[in-house]
């Protein structure tokens, strides 16, 4: 494996937001995520927008495509769950709904209460009529983004890009 | 002192500009909306409740040369609180929040909501970050507010005081995807 693509899948996902036209990047801080809202942070082109909920995000999509604008939504697994109902948004309206999604309570957790909503992330997305497509490995990040894309754009849907845990290592409880 | 809200809702669309986009909450507020005469830039909503000025936020960030309306009720804009939090950071100029506050949950059987015990809408949105906040509670702040619609230069809230009548239903297109539709192409964009 190319060693530069283990450390630097979040700086291909922020290629790809730039060659797609993401204009408006909703977020709930995560770390998993760190480095892609740096990024987005630091583009004079881009608008990340800190969310105090998930849900948000959804219905700053909605708004961002009726005005004629791309956008992005990260978030972690537990923030799917506060997406369910404002996600009927994108299914009665057939808003493309871009989501970036890192997992947790799937891989060498340490926090149990992780487990609950990380388990049933991939069933709730189905339920919810998204695409759904999984990461596992760094090189093959970009290639999934820019397919999450054109499914998201091209066909009016919601598509959920998944990290999972894997890629994105444990979280260091004890330093 | 408060405003019958058909005539609340007719007062601010009257002599609406070619620049002025809508989106009201799901319920009374798209009923006041559809009342006031159908127009492809509004936004009506028949569900997503909470979300309603998170959409005008994308909506006002995407079309900056355009201003923006949101009109929601009370129970609507308290679903979805944080999002002022969220739109006090972000403070677009084009963006104005305006809440119809009659104190009660009006679709689903008068039950009393919290802005009747004193939670205030104004005074959250200000602690918010929201530059100008105001209170509407008769005729002159109602025609002072819809004015500001005509040429706001600074991210706006407002609540006005309606009374908790519930005037027939005027029901818009309830196709979500007609909505959306017809609202892009006329801002200009394609299908």
């Amino acid at each position: 494996m190319n060693v530069s693509a283990q450390v630097d899948w979040p700086d291909r996902l922020y290629a790809t937001f730039k060659r797609a036209g993401i204009r408006q990047v909703g977020y709930v801080p995560d770390a998993g995520h760190a480095r892609l809202i740096e990024r987005c942070r630091a583009d004079p082109a881009m608008r990340a927008i800190a969310l105090t909920t998930e849900e948000e995000g959804v219905a700053l999509s909605a708004g961002a495509w009726l005005g004629g604008e791309r956008s992005a939504l990260l978030m972690q697994s537990s923030g799917l769950g506060n997406c369910i109902n404002m996600l009927s948004l994108a299914r009665s309206c057939r808003f493309p709904m871009l989501m970036l999604i890192t997992m947790r309570g799937e891989w060498e957790e340490f926090n149990p209460w992780q487990v609950p909503m990380g388990g049933i992330v991939e069933p709730v997305l189905k339920l919810c009529e998204a695409e759904v497509l999984r990461a596992s490995r760094p090189d093959e990040v970009e290639g999934l983004a820019e397919r999450a894309v054109q499914q998201a754009f091209g066909d009016e849907r919601i598509v959920a890009l998944i990290l999972s845990q894997q890629l994105i290592g444990k979280k260091v409880w004890t330093k | 002192m408060s405003l019958e809200r058909r005539h609340a809702m007719a007062t601010l669309m009257h002599g609406r500009a070619d620049d002025l986009l809508v989106v009201p909450g799901l319920g009374s507020t798209t009923w006041d909306l559809a009342a006031a005469g159908d127009d492809p830039r509004n936004f009506y909503s028949w569900g997503a409740m909470g979300g309603t000025a998170m959409i005008g936020l994308g909506l006002a960030l995407a079309q900056p040369k355009k201003r923006v309306a949101v009109i929601t009720g009370d129970g609507e804009m308290l679903m979805g609180l944080g999002s002022l939090a969220t739109i006090g950071i972000q403070k677009p100029a084009n963006l104005a929040v305006i809440v119809f506050d009659n104190g009660v949950y009006g679709e689903t059987g008068g039950q009393p909501s919290h802005t009747q015990s004193g939670a205030d809408l104004a005074g959250i949105a200000r602690a918010s970050g929201f530059p100008v906040c105001l209170k509407v509670e008769d005729e002159a702040g109602l025609a002072d507010l819809a004015g500001r619609l005509k040429c706001f230069n600074e991210t706006l809230f407002a609540v006005v005081q309606i009374t908790a009548d519930e005037p027939p239903r005027v029901l818009p297109e309830k196709d979500g995807v007609a909505i959306k539709e017809r609202f892009r192409a006329a801002l200009g964009l394609k299908a």
